[in-house]
């Protein structure tokens, strides 16, 4: 990233937004850490880790805004690539478990012992190697959405269409995922982690670690997001979104646009998925249903798709409530508040919470300089434009 | 042996008890072998099955199958042999005569594995005179199973009587089976007995030639040859199997999408919540049973006739009213429609297990829809076969509406064009609302019909919501017989995938190809050509 | 103009037996148009003689089922796509004015200027001088200059024509293809647009789509009147509006 798409990208509530999860992502680790426990102060560890998880959370919503938001595309699938990350992440810290698992293979994971794998199976190979786990963390989100969007965004299938495709493609996923002989632990999926680079999953110190990690993670994505959207690029992807016909006659190539978009998306989908495994613990195939896709499209549009805030904002509010909700009286009621959220922001609300605020901060400002507008606009004599529609 | 088989035998038995009455008590052959039932010797009891099998007394039969059932009790000290009925009460096995109780010293006759095959045997050959057509047909099937060289006379005496047709050939099969396994049958009665299992043609025909052992190399020669061929007849039958789970997939994913090539394909609304109108169109099922089964028992047949006309409209009404309150405030909005819609998915089955709980509820098929029938080598079930005609119908009924009702001609007029409809006076409101509410409505008939061979539980919808998209996508968009062949289409190339690569395999292969199908057209089978269709 | 013999290699748009036809329908029949270089065409014809379909022919939307389009005498349009033609120097403005509403104007003429157009380059684009002159330039050309941060969502339908048409020009384009340019507008916008047009055809090839036949005689070039799909007559706008056929099926007596 050149130092002028960076100054470039930085508006007021980007740096507001960056401030704020920097700020969490220091204190409340060194709070747990270091604040005597029970104090008033002290995030208690079962919160550090619950917070991790709407961080990562909040990734995935954000690499769903910048495709849906920016370019229009759709994606019921990109639990899909969460999921794909995640398991990634899984299979690294199976392979760390080594000797300490039930049966104490060296070599295999309890569950190639326990379906009588003789050996390991070749998509296994090298995760024992934390650098080749992270990589595939990247690369294979990233190679199936880059092949996915060759054949879909070449072919131009678009709007209804691609979201239907996608979400196939997650259920195919999920169909394959829960097979024994899939080679990825089945419908009981990879869990009992021990150690992470050495340091124990389930310590506090780690705990920490990993939710300051998550957040680094959300910084990060959140400026590449923004470099994106805030370059030319981001205007071609504006120009996709709202009349993408229009762009081809311009010169573009639209499915080069898309496909960018669309990988650079499933990349922080899958890094997104990698730091929620070690945070909750398991990783298996449900991750990939179709409703926890769409339900990642909804904390987008409940904090306003287009713009990547209001996304996380999202991401975290929806699950606080589903936190909430779920493990109280109300826990019955959940799906229904689930579904009418769906149902009234769509109908209610479509700029969400962050578009919302946003419109409603430019029109007060638009009223401040209207006089000034106004007169300036009558002694130039262009004629006085209607207002479309 | 099968359930019915033994009611059948049963009811034979008690009518054989009631003529035993009549007969007078003779001192006999008949008397002496029932008698060695009590020497509790294998041997002995063999000797004895052998003598009353052929003996012609009526009580052949209810000793022999009281032996099976261990029924038969004998007397060492006494040496009287009884029968004990399923009811209780006992007869003398020797005259036939009831007797108050069976003394204490008494015990059921043993059997071991030898014994138990003469014993099927001989039963087999007592049923195969029976006056009951399908008791005849099943003792000579049972005999062909067991190729007993016992039952050899008693198959030629039963075929030298024979009328019915396919007892004979029942029969017929029965002699070769046991021709075949005769260590001392001739080499021409071998020979026709491979021709006649070749004509057979079944898996159960090649289980016995594979299995038949050591034979004369003419015989094993000719074998090999039928093997071949009705193997070969077999693959053909397994491919017409496959053509038919095939048209039964495909008709059931027809039905599930048909209501979507409606609201999708002619009104191009995607909604997430058709599978949730299917569910409730199970449900009032359910409850039409329920109230059915409560009051009048007597309706249980017609209970889904009623059903129908009831999930039609239900569900029909509740499509109207989500139109009216959600949808048309999202015309224009694909992306939007199909969140809202899914949220609203959610509400239903949510409210649904509200009301009927979390789990499967139970919907039962009504007598002409249970049961099954055989064509050639394969079995075709009632509901099966019902539901494909019942979608058939359907399509039918609703191409006819389309084409030749005032309503079919509105909403075509107002999907083709909708200002130019508003300005001929059509209430293009209304007929979104109805158009919708039909959409639903057939996908509450759908529900009706899946509630015959699905469980009934509030995730009915979900299963089908991704495989009707599918076939509509797949069909093309806007094109009702672009369904109907994209539905078939699936199911048979569905069916056809999994036996190579298993039920899950198949199904993952069938997503990928419609996805790499979709990249290739991507407006389905039958698309649309024209300026006006990618505006 | 005498290059009647070796039209097919002089000319900027060869278009020669052209068909289509949409599930039976023949939008395009038989259609065959020379368009010079540096000339400026008017097409005229009722509703559904093809006209839009013959530009979604030539810019690559739809594929013909038979017929030679060639752009400047060497390269097929028909194995082209909409990019791939673009790229090449034919410019479009659609009969329904078609900006990016929820940008600014001079964002639309940014996205519009002919520049590097790949993933990479507008990714690390940083804007230059000469880039922000031209479209100072444009802006003033089509008066929109103080409108340049507005959203074009919220400019009038005539200043949607003219952004559109600035677009083209920033584009700048060696063939430009102008749908319907007037419709909508006043007469003093029409007449204005009538002038931008012929200020623009001084240095690009112009086909023009339009049913304002004031606007038509303003423009005063050779007017093709198209048909069912076909050229129905071709010559000066006194010698097509004079022509009987045309007469009957377009003007009407």
């Amino acid at each position: 990233m050149t130092p002028h798409m960076l100054t470039r990208s930085l508006d007021r509530s980007a740096t507001i937004f960056l401030a704020v999860v920097a700020a969490c992502g220091i204190l409340i680790p060194l709070s747990n850490l270091l604040l005597p426990a029970g104090s008033f102060l002290q995030v208690p560890t079962y919160l550090v880790a619950l917070w991790g998880k709407y961080v990562c959370y909040a990734i995935l919503a954000l690499s769903i805004d910048l495709i849906w938001g920016y370019c229009g595309i759709l994606s019921l699938g990109h639990g899909a690539f969460f999921a794909l990350g995640g398991y990634a992440m899984g299979m690294y810290l199976m392979r760390q478990i080594g000797t300490r698992g039930v049966y104490g293979n060296p070599i295999l994971p309890d569950f190639m012992v326990f379906l009588n794998y003789s050996k390991l199976p070749w998509t296994w190979y090298g995760f024992d190697m934390f650098w080749f786990a992270a990589l595939m963390v990247l690369l294979v989100p990233g190679l199936l959405a880059f092949c996915f969007g060759w054949l879909a965004f070449r072919s131009r299938v678009t709007g209804v269409y691609l979201s239907i495709i996608t979400q196939a493609m997650t259920y195919a996923l999920l169909l394959a995922f829960f097979r024994n002989d899939f080679g990825f632990g089945g419908n009981n999926g990879l869990t009992d982690f021990k150690d992470i680079l050495g340091f124990n999953v389930q310590a506090e110190g780690t705990r920490a670690a990993l939710f300051a990690l998550s957040c680094l993670a959300l910084i990060a994505g959140f400026l590449i997001c923004r470099a994106i959207v805030s370059s030319k690029l981001g205007k071609v992807l504006i120009a996709v979104r709202d009349a993408e016909s229009r762009t081809r006659f311009l010169g573009y190539r639209v499915e080069s646009y898309k496909l960018f978009v669309f990988t650079v998306s499933a990349c922080m989908a899958g890094v997104a998925g990698a730091l929620y495994v070690p945070q909750v613990g398991i990783i298996n195939p449900s991750e990939f249903a179709p409703g926890n896709s769409i339900e990642a499209v909804i904390w987008v549009a409940v904090g306003g798709r287009g713009t990547l805030v209001g996304a996380a904002l999202g991401a975290v509010v929806v699950n606080y409530a589903k936190t909430f909700f779920t493990s109280g009286m109300l826990a019955p009621y959940w799906l229904f508040m689930l579904g009418a959220l769906f149902i009234l922001v769509t109908l209610l609300l479509p700029k969400g919470i962050v578009g919302t605020f946003n419109a409603w901060w430019d029109q007060s400002k638009e009223k401040r300089s209207a006089a000034a507008m106004a007169s300036a606009a009558a002694e130039d004599g262009v004629t006085e434009p209607k207002m479309a529609e | 042996m099968p359930a019915h088989l033994s009611a059948r035998l049963c009811s034979l038995a008690l009518s054989l008890f009631l003529i035993a009455f009549t007969l007078p008590a003779l001192a006999g052959p008949f008397e002496d072998a029932v008698a060695k039932f009590a020497n509790d010797d294998y041997s002995d009891t063999d000797e004895a099955i052998g003598v009353v099998a052929s003996s012609g007394n009526p009580l052949a039969f209810p000793i022999i199958s009281a032996l099976q059932d261990g029924r038969l009790m004998a007397d060492p000290d006494s040496k009287k042999v009884y029968v004990t009925g399923a009811d209780g009460k006992s007869i003398d096995a020797a005259t036939g005569q009831a007797v108050a109780s069976v003394p204490d010293s008494a015990s059921a006759v043993r059997l071991n594995n030898r014994l138990r095959r003469s014993v099927d045997a001989a039963l087999g050959s007592l049923t195969l005179q029976s006056p009951d057509v399908g008791t005849r047909l099943q003792a000579a099937q049972s005999v062909f199973k067991s190729h007993e060289e016992t039952a050899l006379e008693a198959v030629d005496a039963a075929l030298a009587k024979e009328t019915n047709r396919s007892v004979k050939a029942a029969l017929g099969d029965a002699r070769a089976a046991i021709l075949l396994f005769k260590p001392d049958a001739t080499e021409v009665e071998k020979l026709e007995a491979v021709a006649a299992l070749k004509g057979r043609g079944d898996q159960e025909a090649l289980a016995l030639l594979t299995g038949m052992g050591d034979q004369p190399a003419s015989v094993t020669k000719a074998a090999a040859s039928a093997i071949g061929s009705i193997q070969n007849s077999l693959a053909v039958w397994s491919m017409v199997q496959n053509a038919w789970y095939g048209l039964s997939l495909g008709s059931v994913l027809l039905l599930a999408a048909i209501g979507l090539a409606i609201t999708f394909g002619v009104m191009g609304v995607i909604n997430m919540a058709h599978g949730e109108m299917v569910m409730i169109g199970a449900y009032t099922t359910f409850v039409v049973q329920e109230v059915i089964r409560t009051r009048y028992p007597g309706l249980f047949d017609y209970s889904l006739l009623i059903a129908v006309p009831l999930a039609f409209v239900v569900a029909g009404a509740i499509g109207v009213l989500i139109e009216r309150s959600i949808i048309r405030f999202l015309y224009g909005r694909p992306l939007e429609t199909l969140l809202a819609t899914w949220g609203l998915s959610l509400v239903l089955q949510q409210a649904v297990r509200t009301m009927f709980g979390p789990t499967n509820r139970e919907v039962g098929n009504p007598s002409w829809m249970s049961g099954a029938f055989e064509l050639g080598q394969i079995t075709i079930t009632y509901n099966r076969l019902w539901i494909l005609v019942f979608t058939l119908a359907v399509f039918a009924i609703l191409l006819a509406m389309l084409r030749y009702t005032a309503l079919g001609l509105e909403m075509r007029a107002v999907t083709q064009n909708r200002r130019m409809a508003a300005s001929m006076g059509i209430a293009t409101s209304r007929v979104d609302a109805l158009t919708f509410g039909l959409g639903s409505g057939i996908a509450g008939i759908a529900g009706v019909a899946l509630s015959q061979i699905d469980n009934v539980s509030p995730n009915l919808g979900q299963s089908y919501i991704i495989d009707s998209f599918m076939v509509v996508v797949f069909g093309g968009v806007g094109n009702l017989w672009g369904t109907l062949v994209g539905a078939f289409t699936l199911g048979i190339a569905n069916k056809f995938l999994e036996p190579v690569a298993g039920a899950v395999l198949g199904k993952i292969a069938i997503l990928v190809l419609i996805i790499l199908f979709i990249q290739k057209r991507p407006r389905g089978l039958f698309a649309l050509k024209g300026r006006a269709v990618e505006a | 103009m005498n290059v009647m013999d070796n039209r097919a290699t002089s000319a900027m748009l060869y278009l020669d037996g052209v068909h289509v036809s949409f599930d039976g329908f023949h939008a395009i029949n038989n259609l065959s148009l020379t368009l010079e270089p540096g000339e400026m065409r008017a097409i005229i014809g009722p509703n559904g003689a093809g006209k839009t379909t013959m530009m979604d022919i030539i810019t690559g939307k739809t594929k013909p089922d038979e017929g030679t389009v060639l752009f400047d005498g060497v390269t097929d349009l028909t194995r082209l796509d909409e990019t791939r033609i673009a790229e090449l120097g034919i410019g479009r403005k659609f009969q329904k004015p078609t900006v990016f509403e929820s940008q600014s104007v001079q964002d639309n003429l940014l996205l519009a200027l002919n520049v590097d157009h790949s993933v990479k380059g507008t990714l690390f684009w940083r804007g230059s001088k000469a880039e922000s002159e031209r479209i100072d330039k444009v802006l003033e050309t089509i008066r929109l200059t103080e409108a340049r941060n507005r959203l074009a969502g919220s400019l009038s339908h005539g200043q949607k024509q003219w952004l559109e048409i600035g677009m083209l020009l920033a584009q700048d384009p060696k063939l430009l293809l102008v749908d319907e340019p007037v419709a909508g507008m006043t007469d003093v916008e029409t007449h204005l647009t009538a002038e931008l047009l012929k200020e623009i055809n001084k240095t690009h090839t112009v086909m023009v789509v339009e049913h304002d036949m004031t606007f038509v005689r303003e423009l005063g070039v050779k007017v093709t009147c198209l048909h069912e799909g076909t050229v129905l007559a071709e010559g000066t706008i006194d010698q097509v509006s004079s022509n009987e056929r045309v007469i009957e099926v377009y003007l009407g007596r």
